[in-house]
């Protein structure tokens, strides 16, 4: 059915117009975050880069940053080892209880985030354990971890099986099948999995809020200040938030490009 | 090979399993025994009195879980009829330009909730992006559009589009053209085919897609919080203070409790109605 060349305009107008709207709350926080006056008024009269100088220097900032990254890493590392298992689990063996555990690791994703964190906290305290950066690693593991395996589950589905057969007839032990046949041919999904993880460790907040305690991540502290006792730093220290995320993103395409690149190398030759 | 797959598929969902069991079956465990426990108790150790329960519904907190469940049905239409025409152009029409949107909305799934949602406000507030450079070039001025209830509706709109309109794709991809082509060679009007071809048809994808975002609607703060003022007053923003100002444990658990269960029950519902090797893309089934 072919469709008419007017209709297909509008069509692609409407999707520049939804990304336009997707943006423009974030450009509002660029502008923002280069106005030089303390209290923010649109048109922007005079523009300065000071606060971005004040966010770097500020000790507080730098410990956020230090949380955020310390809790985005180690998540980051354990999802990419747990989904991995997971996806297997999910899409490549025809085990007994595989329709349950498929819809048993969907569930946390549905939960409302804000309420996982507060059941934690309770769980956490029932076990005497006093909340830190340490517990929000577990906090957003519980709804990460789930998203790194499917993912990964993508993947997994797209390979062929018979490849891991062959192996284990012609004498492979299960682990070496695992890191010849499996490990090479999941990783590119593994590696974007594991991106994932960390760019939505980093700008989580609703699972931070209450399993963090004393400490404290960037997306916290943006949201105490927007609530309540506004600082001039909001913008910037969002805007360097974002710009973390946008290279972290960029050094991850890179990777998975060069990944894509080897092993085409090496299947050609 | 039969007992090999077994074996492993067990040994290999055994991190996950472990996983969600400490950090989520027991927590929800942990939710639930508090939420019977006597009002503004810190431990488990107490006999059982349900009296969070009767608080919930005398004491007016229907009214915000009425709320949050009345702003999630809302946006989770509108997100609908908004994503439709584009996850149709994604599905069907775009080439190029569809990877390119693909890769542009992810990226805003990047950037904090909080930081977008704030962005919102420079730009709806009076003096704000809109109104500000409005009232500059023309004079002309409006009072802030912020702070009421329609404007949380669009603050749940924006927040969870991903999670429509990619669903949304995925459904529509399912469609068949020939199914589409042949309705209209026997001369289905356009109607028709919608209701009676893509519609159904796609149905999976719309399940997914209107229960992931009326699920996380339903559970959002930070939308009511921001945008909203204090108009509304949601179940996520009642539970908090329960929890932190009221230091009441256990009337937080059961309001919670409540959260839970309903969209506990929708979710597995969902889940249900769903062929998940199928939407994955795998080919066995």
């Amino acid at each position: 059915m072919k469709m008419s060349r007017s209709a297909r305009i509008a069509l692609t107008l409407y999707g520049v117009l939804a990304i336009f709207f997707l943006y423009l709350p974030i450009i509002s926080v660029g502008f923002a975050s280069v106005s030089k006056a303390r209290y923010l008024t649109f048109p922007i009269k005079r523009y300065a880069t000071k606060w971005y100088g004040k966010a770097i220097e500020s000790s507080t900032v730098q410990d956020l940053l230090w949380t955020s990254l310390s809790v985005a890493l180690l998540v980051t590392v354990i999802s990419m080892v747990v989904g991995f298992f997971g996806a297997l689990a999910f899409a490549r063996y025809q085990w007994r209880f595989r329709g349950v555990f498929q819809k048993l690791i969907l569930l946390p994703i549905f939960f409302p985030q804000a309420v996982l964190g507060l059941a934690l906290l309770l769980w956490f305290n029932a076990l005497g354990i006093i909340p830190s950066w340490k517990t929000a690693v577990v906090a957003h593991l519980v709804w990460i971890s789930p998203i790194a395996t499917l993912i990964i589950a993508i993947r997994a589905y797209g390979f062929d099986p018979s490849l891991e057969e062959a192996a284990r007839d012609m004498g492979a032990s299960t682990w070496t099948v695992m890191k010849e046949i499996t490990g090479p041919l999941l990783w590119p999904g593994v590696v974007s999995a594991g991106l994932f993880a960390f760019l939505l460790s980093w700008g989580n907040f609703p699972l931070s809020l209450f399993t963090t305690g004393a400490d404290s991540t960037l997306p916290e502290w943006l949201y105490a200040k927007m609530v309540s006792g506004y600082s001039p730093l909001v913008p910037s220290v969002g805007i360097l938030s974002i710009v973390t995320s946008i290279v972290l993103l960029l050094f991850g395409v890179i990777v998975m490009w060069l990944i894509r690149a080897r092993s085409e190398t090496l299947s050609a030759r | 090979m039969e007992r090999q797959d077994q074996r492993i598929g067990l040994l290999s969902a055994l991190p996950m399993g472990v996983v969600l069991l400490i950090s989520f079956l027991a927590p929800m465990l942990v939710i639930a025994v508090f939420s019977v426990m006597p009002q503004k108790v810190f431990s488990l150790l107490h006999i059982p009195d349900f009296s969070s329960y009767k608080l919930v519904f005398t004491q007016g907190y229907i009214k915000s879980v009425l709320w949050s469940f009345g702003m999630a049905m809302a946006s989770t239409v509108v997100l609908f009829v908004i994503c439709w025409p584009l996850a149709f152009g994604m599905a069907k029409v775009f080439k190029g330009f569809g990877i390119f949107i693909t890769i542009a909305v992810v990226v805003t799934l990047f950037v904090s909730e909080n930081i977008r949602l704030f962005g919102w406000v420079l730009t709806l507030m009076k003096g704000g992006l809109i109104e500000g450079h409005l009232r500059a070039w023309t004079g002309l001025t409006f009072e802030g559009v912020l702070y009421n209830t329609p404007v949380i509706v669009f603050g749940l709109v924006y927040a969870y589009f991903p999670f429509m309109l990619f669903p949304l794709i995925q459904g529509i991809a399912m469609v068949p053209d020939d199914a589409r082509q042949a309705a209209a060679d026997l001369g289905a009007t356009r109607r028709q085919i919608f209701f009676e071809v893509d519609l159904p048809l796609s149905a999976p994808g719309i399940v997914i897609g209107s229960l992931l975002s009326f699920v996380l609607a339903a559970g959002a703060m930070a939308e009511s919080k921001l945008l909203g003022g204090q108009t509304v007053i949601v179940i996520a923003d009642e539970i908090e203070t329960a929890f932190t100002y009221g230091q009441n444990w256990p009337l937080g658990s059961a309001l919670s409790i409540i959260l839970i269960l309903v969209i506990g029950a929708l979710s597995i519902f969902g889940i249900n109605r769903v062929n998940l090797d199928l939407i994955m893309g795998g080919r066995r089934t």
